[in-house]
Formats: C-alpha cells, sequence, structure tokens
C-alpha cells in the first residue's frame, strides 16, 4: 500500500466535491473518502513500510504514531457532517465538503512530511483551506473570527518559513549541500551552526506554536473555535494542531541532534506550563461554551508541549495524549455544536436547562467534560497521568505541582460552565424549530462512539499503538 | 558584485522608512510595490542568469509583488471608497522611531550571527530583519485592514530578502512557496476584506471587537 493515496485521494475526493452537482449527495463523499482514509491509516499502522533515505514523504513511525488518530476522528466527523449537513441544507455545501477534503489530504501530507520545505507549503495550504471553513455561517461574528484566525495565523506561518529559512542556513553554513530533509538535518548534527539553530528553533516554536494555539500566541482560537460550527471545532482542534505538534517534535530532534536539546526542553516546557496557566485561568472567567472548549485545548496542547519537553518517556505520554485528547475533545465539540443548535447561542447567560432541550446531548457533553478533565477511566486520566509520572521521575517537582494546580483550576472552570449550561430550566421562550432540535442518530452516534473510544483506549490501550508510540520516541530520540 | 546589491537592500529598507512614516495609503502601497520590484532583481544580482529557475524567480516576483498585489490593493481601496487615509494605533513619529530604532537592532544582531564568506560583506540579514520588524509595526500599529495587509506584505519581503542567502544551495521550492503564499493569502485576504466591507460597512478592525472575555 502507498501512503501517498492518504494525500492523493481526499485531495481527488475534494476536486470531485467541487464538481458534484447535487447539494443534498454531495456530504457522502466525507464519510466515502473517510472510510478509505482510516483503512489505508490503520493498514499502514499494522503493517509499516521502508522509507528511502532522502524521501520527502513518508509514513515513518512519527505519522504511524499520529495519523490514525486524525483519520478515526475525521471518519466520525464526516458521519456527523452528513447529518449536521442536511440540517444546515439552507447553505449551500459545496465549498465546505471540497475544503474539508482538501484539509484531511493536507493532514495527511503534513503529518508525513520529512522535509522542512514541504512540511511548511502543508502547514500553509492548511491555514488557507481552513478559512473559508471558519467562514461558514456567514455571520458578523464568524467574519471577525475569520479575519483574527487569518492575521494570527498568517503571521504565525511567515515566522515559521522565517525559522525554516535559518535552519536551512545553519546546515549549509555547517557545510550542508541544501537537503533539507530531517534524516540529512540530524544526520548532520553538531556540523550545524549553533547560534543558527537556536535562532531557527524560536521562531519555528513560535510559529509552529501559534498554529498550535499556545499561550501566549492563542488569541485566535477561542473566537475560531466559538464560531466555526462544532465539526471544524473539532478538526482544528485535534487535526490540524496535531500536524503543529509533530512539525515541533521533529525540529526538536535536529536541535537536539545539534547538542541544544536543553534549551529546547526548557524552552517546551516553560510553554507548555505558561499556556496551561493561561488556559487555566481563563477557563475561570469565560462565559461561552464553545469557547470554554478552545481555552481548554489550549490547555491540552501546553500539556503536549509539557511532555515533549520531559524527555523520552514524556513525549510517549504526549503521544498518547495526543490520542486521548483528540478522541475526547472530538466528541465535546460535536456535543456542544447539538446544544448550540437547540439553545440558539453558547453564551451560558441565554442558554440553561439543556438537560431539558437536548437530553442525549447534554448527557454525553457531562461525561465528556469528566473525561477531559482526567476523571478515570477515560484515556486523558492515563495519558496525563503518564506525563505527571515522567515529571516526577525526571525531578521536575516544581512543574508537576504547577501542573496539577492548573489542572485543578480547569476542573472548576470547565465544571462550572458545563453544570450552569445543562442544569436549570430553559430560559428562553423561544420559538422550538423542531428541524433544529431534533437529536437524530446521526448526530448523536459519532460523538458516542469517540467517548466510547476514549474509554476504550484508556480501559485496554492495545499493544499495536504503545508500540507505534514507542517507536515514534525512538525516532525522534535516538535517531539512527 | 556587492556593493550595487547592497544599494538595493539599502533602497529596500529606506521604503520602510517611507511606508512607516507616510500617512497616505497610496503612498504605502507604492512603496511597497517599488520594494517588490527592488526584490526582483535581486536573485538576478546574486545569481546572474545562471539557469531558467532564477529568471522565473525574479520575472514573478516582479510581477507578483510589484504589480499584481499593489493594483489588487488599489481595487481594494477603491471597492471600499477610502478617500480617509491611514489612521494610525501607534502614530507616525513613534512608528518611523520604532522602525529606525528597529533598522539599528538588525544591523547589531546581524553581526551575532555567523555568515558564509560570499555572504559577510551584504547588508541581506540586516535588511532582512528590518523588514520583518517594519512589518510587525504595522500589524500592530495600524486600524484600516488594507495598512495591516501592507505591513504583513512588508514582512514578507522580510522573509523573501533572508530567503535569498539560500537561493543558490536550496531547492527553488522554497522559494515558490513565498510566492504561492503571496497570491494565494492575498487573494483569500481580499474575499475577506470584501466580506467585512459587507457586514460592518467599514474596513476598520477596531470594530471588530464582539468577540472577547
Amino acid at each position: 500500500m502507498n501512503s501517498l493515496l492518504l494525500v492523493f485521494v481526499p485531495l481527488l475526493g475534494a476536486v470531485l466535491a467541487a464538481f458534484w452537482p447535487d447539494n443534498r449527495s454531495r456530504p457522502l463523499l466525507l464519510p466515502a473518502v473517510g472510510l478509505f482514509h482510516v483503512a489505508v491509516a490503520f493498514g499502514l499502522l499494522l503493517t509499516p513500510v521502508d522509507i528511502p533515505p532522502g524521501a520527502w514523504i513518508g509514513y515513518d513511525s512519527l505519522a504511524r504514531a499520529v495519523l490514525p488518530v486524525v483519520s478515526l476522528l475525521f471518519l466520525l466527523c464526516a458521519f456527523y457532517g452528513v447529518a449536521y449537513l442536511r440540517i444546515r441544507s439552507e447553505r449551500p455545501n459545496r465549498a465546505f465538503v471540497a475544503l474539508l477534503l482538501a484539509v484531511l489530504g493536507l493532514i495527511s501530507a503534513g503529518h508525513q512530511a520529512c522535509h522542512l520545505g514541504l512540511l511548511w507549503i502543508t502547514t500553509e495550504a492548511i491555514t488557507l483551506m481552513v478559512v473559508p471553513l471558519i467562514h461558514f455561517n456567514g455571520t458578523a461574528r464568524a467574519i471577525e473570527a475569520t479575519w483574527k484566525f487569518l492575521l494570527v495565523g498568517g503571521t504565525g506561518i511567515a515566522l515559521s518559513l522565517l525559522g525554516s529559512f535559518c535552519l536551512g542556513y545553519a546546515s549549509i553554513y555547517g557545510g550542508g549541500q541544501g537537503d533539507l530533509t530531517f534524516t540529512a538535518l540530524i544526520a548532520q548534527g553538531a556540523g550545524l551552526s549553533r547560534p543558527w539553530v537556536l535562532t531557527a528553533w524560536v521562531l519555528l516554536l513560535i510559529g509552529y506554536g501559534t498554529k498550535m494555539g499556545l499561550a501566549p500566541m492563542h488569541t485566535w482560537k477561542p473566537d475560531a473555535y466559538g464560531e466555526a460550527p462544532g465539526i471544524i471545532g473539532a478538526m482544528l482542534a485535534c487535526g490540524v494542531t496535531t500536524v503543529a505538534f509533530t512539525a515541533i517534535l521533529r525540529v526538536r530532534a535536529v536541535v537536539t541532534a545539534a547538542g541544544e536539546g536543553r534549551v529546547a526542553d526548557h524552552s517546551l516546557l516553560a510553554i507548555g506550563l505558561f499556556s496551561m496557566a493561561v488556559a487555566a485561568l481563563f477557563l475561570l472567567g469565560t462565559r461561552d461554551f464553545k469557547r470554554m472548549l478552545a481555552y481548554s485545548s489550549i490547555e491540552q496542547m501546553g500539556i503536549l508541549c509539557l511532555g515533549a519537553g520531559l524527555g523520552a518517556t514524556g513525549a510517549w505520554a504526549a503521544l498518547f495524549h495526543v490520542w486521548s485528547n483528540s478522541l475526547t475533545k472530538g466528541a465535546l465539540f460535536l456535543c456542544a455544536g447539538n446544544m448550540r443548535r437547540a439553545a440558539g447561542t453558547s453564551a451560558v447567560d441565554q442558554a440553561s436547562g439543556l438537560a431539558r432541550l437536548a437530553p442525549r446531548s447534554s448527557a454525553m457533553f457531562v461525561a465528556g467534560v469528566f473525561a477531559a478533565t482526567a476523571c478515570p477511566p477515560f484515556a486523558p486520566f492515563f495519558s496525563e497521568l503518564r506525563v505527571l509520572r515522567a515529571a516526577f521521575a525526571t525531578g521536575h517537582i516544581g512543574t508537576a505541582t504547577i501542573f496539577l494546580g492548573c489542572l485543578l483550576l480547569a476542573f472548576f472552570g470547565i465544571t462550572r460552565l458545563a453544570f450552569a449550561v445543562v442544569d436549570g430550566r430553559p430560559r428562553s421562550a423561544r420559538k422550538t424549530d423542531r428541524k433544529r432540535l431534533a437529536e437524530t442518530a446521526g448526530v448523536i452516534i459519532p460523538p458516542l462512539m469517540l467517548l466510547g473510544l476514549s474509554l476504550w483506549l484508556g480501559l485496554a490501550t492495545p499493544t499495536f499503538l504503545t508500540s507505534a508510540w514507542t517507536a515514534a520516541v525512538a525516532q525522534i530520540f535516538s535517531p539512527k | 558584485m556587492s556593493e550595487p546589491l547592497n544599494l538595493l537592500i539599502g533602497l529596500a529598507m529606506g521604503l520602510n522608512l517611507l511606508a512607516l512614516g507616510s500617512s497616505r495609503l497610496l503612498a504605502v502601497i507604492r512603496a511597497m510595490s517599488v520594494q517588490g520590484m527592488v526584490l526582483g532583481v535581486m536573485p538576478l544580482m546574486i545569481v546572474g542568469l545562471s539557469g531558467w529557475n532564477v529568471l522565473f524567480v525574479a520575472v514573478m516576483t516582479v510581477v507578483i509583488k510589484g504589480f499584481f498585489i499593489p493594483g489588487l490593493l488599489r481595487r481594494a481601496m477603491r471597492a471600499a471608497r477610502i478617500t480617509r487615509e491611514v489612521e494610525p494605533i501607534i502614530d507616525f513619529v513613534p512608528s518611523l522611531l520604532l522602525g529606525a530604532g528597529g533598522t539599528v537592532a538588525a544591523v547589531a544582531l546581524a553581526r551575532v550571527l555567523p555568515l558564509l564568506p560570499e555572504h559577510a560583506g551584504t547588508l541581506l540579514v540586516p535588511g532582512a530583519l528590518a523588514s520583518v520588524l517594519t512589518g510587525f509595526v504595522l500589524l500592530i500599529g495600524r486600524a484600516k485592514a488594507i495598512s495591516q495587509v501592507c505591513g504583513y506584505l512588508i514582512l514578507e519581503n522580510g522573509i523573501y530578502l533572508f530567503g535569498l542567502l539560500l537561493l543558490e544551495a536550496t531547492p527553488v521550492l522554497v522559494e515558490f512557496g513565498v510566492l504561492l503564499d503571496l497570491t494565494v493569502g492575498i487573494f483569500v485576504t481580499g474575499i475577506i476584506m470584501d466580506r467585512i466591507q459587507r457586514a460592518f460597512d467599514s474596513l476598520d478592525t477596531r470594530k471588530l471587537t464582539v468577540l472577547r472575555e
């Protein structure tokens, strides 16, 4: 099986969707491509392929460890999307379906990119493709969110290009021949010029950190997640951000090979803790349950960075957390989309009593909230526990304390908000629109399955995943 | 070879200051367009007419940065019927001081970074850093969407200047990335500005303040 299929089939699907004449049947392309993608991604997870040296793109260990969960999330979002676009049948969905498929193809390329330039181009393309998706609802608030996303995201992208150039110059200054694949850069190791490597690291961490939504470059995130449809929020929070995270992991391996691993680890720890702290404080204050998910996502990204800065065991835990966070947060975004439609708003002051308006979604939302705040037996509990253990094992007692404090604050903030909207009496006497309120199987089963997967991942982490994560850690920490 | 090149980079740095100090939007766009053309000539001066891809980069840069994008921005200006000029959040004199300070800092910073012998005599690194800083000042310090786009483009010009260091050694692909980014980025931005115009009836990003805590 060729891993390029993961890139080209979704892109072909996108072209097909762009020319598909019928608005009603077009969304079916989403699950069709999604099923194929899952089959190939998991097939390649179970039967790894060798990558020829010098290849620009390939399904290497890091891609194996992360891409399948994005694929799985996309499939379930795709089923949800069919039901969602049926509810929103008043809006044309041509651009929505085509761009969503293109984003899947580009995410697959980004995860598999073994070349500095290719990695940047895919991230850039994803950013541009996402812009109209955030704008789908077409409201004034959506336009504001889109503008901020474009400006902040565009600047982040520009800085990551500058960082890529600096890393390229580090290689050329050290006598490199202009081969910018990660294996070549790592092989050059101490031959890379250190001042340029450090400059590159700062710029790339800021640039890709903006895409990940790390504080203080997170400002676009609450707006975009708050205004975009739930399914786009899920793909942004759990698909696009993982590309930026693996990019940071790949660059970190180069920086470590150049002998500046300590600086890289310290900066990852610092930015991770700062993101967690900022997110925890904003979670205590926000008054909107979709924006709450964005702050929670910033916190999760902080946890990923923290894990990546804690050595091999920490990075293993971070890869585990990518999976548990994607499944759990995906379910939350889809439920929040249902609840927002039922309440007509996502502001806490106007939405209440959702347990009566949308009982199934609310129940899943509460379960998902407990899962996301690391309550056992869901997967985030186990992955965050591993991050914590890695912190203790490496002697980062202060880091572990702040980590726990932030988790506690976030727990208060998230549960406060969740129960405020779920409990109570439906406040508005607004006209009930049967079509919008209907909790059909199409919008209930996908989040339920995501929650189920999160539970399964926590209780019985399959060995093919743990060994994939181990292989990925080996690729980043002890490259050949 | 580096003397005329340095002259051009110095010109580009001067245009940065012009863009910072100008109160007329058209003047900012013109400064940016001239800067784009100046940047387009540079690959030919560094590498010479050695291959078709260098020529391609040069021609594309002049066409896109020098004509296409400025034209698009002028069109956006007409569409939005902007008669009032640049509205600064950071006033012109402080902007200029920031820009000048940034240029000095860029020269100082560039001395710390080691350069290959063939690049040692050029102003490429200070020029790149100064443009990036100018871009940031315009992005943060201007209220109108079009001024912010100009800031973003000057920032990109700085990155392009830096990319010239790698022109000989790495595939041209990296350069293509910049061009692709610019065209599509502006294209999308243009659509967005169109929408902002319709929704808010102005291009003032200060009105985009509904979403906050």
